[in-house]
């Protein structure tokens, strides 16, 4: 008789045990909201070292930490400047450096995007490393691709190159770093809406419309 | 000189009795390790932890694509059944009962089916590999392996 219902004994077992790994992991994993005090949005904003577009006063800021060779970083990109030019008065968008170590290649393209920024092209090379993910980040040897994209956003190679080995453009992203950390950021891509950050399962083009233009409503009631 | 001969330790017909309680069980262990990746995969889909990086870029790109869902479920919740399936399977056969070889058979089948089109979803379509669902394919394969040298004749229905 016992060793007739053992088997339906280990089986009940399994489930059960399955079912609280589970639910213990999902609560360990639960996505947080970071949330940014006043002082540190007012620090964020008055901060010269970021690259942002949109107007200074517009009323609805989104903040992005990213690394550009997260893959989902680079399919936040393009929604994320879609935002930016469908509200050209309502919102101003700010990249920050978090580069992850797992990336072999992420800080020197923060870099490359940094030296490019010493020329007036961050965001042209932004936009650039983002489409060209994909080619860069299998690369043997990524520095030549963006020595190339150098050219392609019409930069002065030779200082571009020294730049990219400067002291300025390492401090520049260490100071991202720095502002990741203090406001919790661990993983990219983290996106912050009027300080605010868009949380795990809403990160997605669709959920980031949907919070900016809720943040959007709440400062311009109909 | 007489040579001291010893008896055997055991029945020949007892060994072989006890060969699928022990490939069976093995199974069910396997398939207990493949229910964790599931659902490890399952609660950081839930979560929302596959659309950012963290990992690998790889286990990102694979675990954020479209081919990672069918409609709203998370391809890794199917797997968390499959491997469940497995296990209880193996388990009733590893206690004997006949008929649970059969539906190993069927369920290992269609996991393993299952297994090769996300690998081909890897390699051709993302060509981007998951760490996790390789682990997971691993342990498909050798169930498969398990469950071919185990194949239940037909006189043994």
């Amino acid at each position: 008789m016992l060793r007739r219902s053992l088997p339906f004994v280990i089986i009940a077992a399994v489930a059960l045990a399955g079912a609280t790994a589970g639910a213990l992991l999902y609560r360990a994993y639960k996505p947080q909201v970071l949330t940014a005090s006043t002082e540190q949005q007012l620090d964020g904003k008055n901060n010269d070292t970021a690259h942002a577009r949109g107007p200074a006063k517009a009323p609805v800021t989104i903040e992005e930490f990213g690394d550009f060779q997260c893959p989902p970083c680079g399919q936040l990109s393009e929604p994320l400047n879609q935002l930016e030019r469908d509200h050209p008065n309502g919102v101003r968008l700010i990249f920050r450096h978090f580069p992850l170590i797992t990336h072999a290649y992420a800080k020197p393209a923060a870099y490359a995007a940094e030296a490019a920024g010493l020329q007036g092209r961050f965001w042209e090379m932004h936009d650039l490393l983002y489409r060209e993910q994909a080619n860069w980040s299998k690369a043997a040897a990524p520095h030549e691709l963006f020595v190339g994209y150098a050219k392609v956003v019409a930069l002065d190679v030779a200082r571009f190159q020294k730049d990219m080995e400067s002291e300025v453009v390492k401090t520049r992203v260490a100071a991202d770093q720095k502002r990741a950390a203090e406001l919790g950021v661990t993983l990219t891509p983290t996106v912050f809406v009027n300080g605010k950050s868009v949380s795990g399962r809403s990160l997605n083009p669709g959920g980031l419309r949907a919070a900016v233009e809720a943040a959007l409503a709440q400062v311009s009631p109909p | 000189m007489s040579r001291k001969r010893h008896p055997p330790t055991a029945q020949p017909s007892a060994i072989s009795s006890r060969v699928p309680v022990i490939i069976y069980s093995i199974a069910a262990a396997l398939a207990l390790a493949g229910l964790a990746d599931a659902v490890y995969l399952t609660v950081m889909d839930l979560t929302g932890q596959s659309a950012v990086c963290g990992g690998s870029a790889g286990c990102s790109q694979v675990l954020a694509s479209k081919y990672s869902h069918i409609g709203r479920v998370p391809v890794a919740a199917l797997g968390v059944l499959g491997y469940f399936a497995v296990f209880s399977c193996a388990t009733f056969a590893a206690f004997g009962w006949m008929r649970a070889r059969w539906y190993l058979t069927l369920a290992v089948g269609l996991m393993f089916l299952g297994t090769l089109w996300l690998l081909v979803v890897q390699a051709f379509f993302l060509h981007q590999f998951c760490r996790f669902c390789l682990a997971s394919a691993a342990v498909t394969f050798l169930l498969a392996g398990i469950v071919v040298a185990t194949a239940p004749s037909r006189s043994s229905r």
